[in-house]
């Protein structure tokens, strides 16, 4: 019986929830008695995972696995645990890795805690705690099953440093054909732009910015902060942004350090969804506005007056 | 083709969530519950596909009786037939089982479901009931058309969108995008009224051990009231970003 850490990579590097699972499996592991490995596919350098508790690391390199498909990198992961023994697998929660996980489980005849927030507060039996009923809940989760799939919610546990000397060796899997049913035929992405999912902090507006022609000045605090930017529902409804930018309960989900609303006026659809970020921030015309009681930080006042004084400052904050 | 689309009954996006018997159960006092938000957008699609391509639809939930009204309005809504388990959902995989055991006796071709229900947002049903049956599997699905039983899917991605092909039969678990806000239906008198004609099959569960049980629930800590800064004093929010909330 071991941990196994899947540790996703995008173009070869490691994002910080890949070190953030694997800080949460070395702490299982030790919680457990047992070790803890963690596999890779198609990374370039995987000593940075060592800082992390990464006590051992089975590099997976194929050109088969390139482009990400749900039902070949289950397998692939199937492998390595059987490989290992693995009985608890963590897992992010990526887009990608939420396709794969519920394959997994079945796979692995295992039972799926997702949205999990906080390590064990018991091994025997099992207990974890994962957020519920959209931000505005949790439960206390017990998992009867031999073998665990635990989904490690983004920014919940954070990255925790823990040296080890830790050593990589290859990994070959087995790809079959058959598993590729889905095939990927065109991806579509914007260059350079930090995404919703990656960014440590979101900088988001509503309706208050009046039209999609205000948005430059949010896309330049966005910029000098190295945040993504995103949008309430009726924005997007609205068509001033897209889609994409979409956050709240039923668009993106967003677990940042920092969110700032601008011109947002904060309904229990939005602050559900954006609920995970650690600090929020809110500048909105309406000292009556509902995001107020969900803010850590507020300005009352207008978007048009504050936001271009606010993005002189944190030039001036930023060059000094 | 016969669509099947999965069902969640669930609290209302506006609910106040409290727990009750000891913070072990959701508390469902004064709780209006709805069609799961993406478990209707996935409908909408399957209706579509009936008007456009003559599909047959069918709604099924896992569930007791309280479940029903949410099916009935799916039926108002226009899907042909609705399916309940008799069960309370104890957990993903649970739920997962039940509908394995409908789709392999239903002969369905395209299964359509939400990418999580707003309650307990476990994100996992549709992909463990693609694996249970071996259908293909594409999650967070914005866009689908079928021609025979060749499918053309788009999935949101991590700062876009992948196109992928595959073949029927499948299960895809949809988000908005899959249609958009503005094709969702609200029933109709007529609708409703043949709603109540149309047949509601109850079936009863497989005995299945579930594998994760939740034990109690929680609600958030109380936040603490919200720091005001002036509007002239930009200074002094970036100082509390900086040295209090150390986030800039």
């Amino acid at each position: 019986m071991s941990v196994l850490v899947f540790a996703d990579s995008s173009d070869g590097k490691f994002k910080k929830s890949a070190f953030e699972v694997v800080s949460y499996g070395k702490r299982v592991a030790e919680q457990l008695g047992t070790t803890v490995a963690v596999v890779t596919i198609n990374a370039s350098d995987v000593s940075e995972l060592y800082t992390y508790g990464a006590e051992k690391v089975l590099t997976v390199s194929n050109d088969q696995l390139k482009t990400f498909n749900a039902k070949v990198y289950t397998s692939v992961i199937q492998q390595v645990a059987t490989e290992e023994n693995a009985s608890v697998v963590v897992l992010d929660s990526s887009i990608n890795v939420l396709h794969v996980a519920p394959m997994l489980a079945v796979a692995m005849h295992a039972g799926y805690a997702s949205n999990v927030v906080a390590l064990p507060s018991e091994v025997a039996p099992f207990t974890i705690k994962r957020k519920a009923f959209s931000n505005k809940g949790f439960s206390k989760t017990i998992m009867s099953t031999e073998n665990k799939i635990i989904g490690v919610a983004k920014n919940s546990y954070g990255v925790h440093e823990n040296p080890v000397t830790g050593t990589s060796e290859s990994f070959e899997a087995i790809i079959s054909e058959s598993d590729f049913g889905v095939k990927s035929e065109k991806v579509e992405k914007a260059s350079g732009k930090v995404t919703i999912a990656d960014a440590d902090t979101v900088v988001s507006a509503g309706r208050g910015l009046k039209g999609p022609e205000n948005w430059g000045m949010i896309e330049e605090l966005a910029e000098i902060l190295g945040a993504a930017t995103a949008c309430s529902k009726p924005v997007s409804d609205l068509g001033w942004r897209s889609h994409g930018e979409h956050v709240g309960q039923t668009g993106k989900p967003v677990a940042s350090n920092l969110y700032i609303a601008i011109g947002i006026s904060g309904a229990i659809q939005h602050l559900a969804g954006i609920n995970a970020s650690k600090v929020k921030v809110v500048i909105n015309t309406d000292p009556e506005a509902p995001f107020f009681k969900a803010a850590d930080y507020g300005i009352v006042g207008d978007a048009f007056e504050v936001v271009p004084v606010l993005i002189e400052k944190l030039k001036a904050f930023k060059a000094a | 083709m016969k669509i099947l689309v999965c069902i969640s009954h669930v609290p209302d996006t506006t609910s106040k969530i409290n727990f009750t018997e000891n913070d072990t159960q959701f508390d469902t006092n004064g709780v209006q519950f709805v069609i799961n938000p993406y478990d209707e957008f996935s409908l909408t699609r399957a209706m579509w596909f009936k008007e456009k391509q003559g599909a047959s639809v069918t709604v099924v939930n896992v569930g007791n009786a309280t479940t029903e009204p949410t099916l009935r309005k799916a039926l108002a809504i226009g899907a042909d037939a609705a399916i309940r388990v008799n069960a309370s959902a104890i957990d993903g995989l649970f739920v997962a089982k039940q509908l394995a055991e409908v789709v392999k006796n239903g002969g369905y071709d395209l299964v359509l479901a939400g990418r999580e229900s707003i309650d307990y947002n476990g994100g996992m049903v549709p992909g463990m009931l693609a694996s249970l049956v071996d259908f293909n599997f594409v999650n967070g699905c914005v866009g689908i058309e079928v021609d025979g039983t060749a499918v053309s899917l788009v999935r949101e991605i991590d700062g876009g969108n992948e196109t992928h092909s595959s073949t029927l039969p499948m299960v895809v678990a949809g988000q908005k995008g899959i249609v958009e806000e503005s094709d969702l239906r609200i029933p109709n008198m007529r609708g409703i009224m043949m709603a109540r004609k149309k047949p509601l099959t109850v079936l009863e569960p497989l005995e299945i051990e579930n594998a994760t049980a939740a034990q109690s629930y929680e609600k958030p800590a109380p936040k603490g009231a919200v720091k005001l800064v002036a509007a002239d004093n930009i200074d002094e929010l970036i100082n509390l970003l900086h040295n209090e909330a150390k986030v800039i």
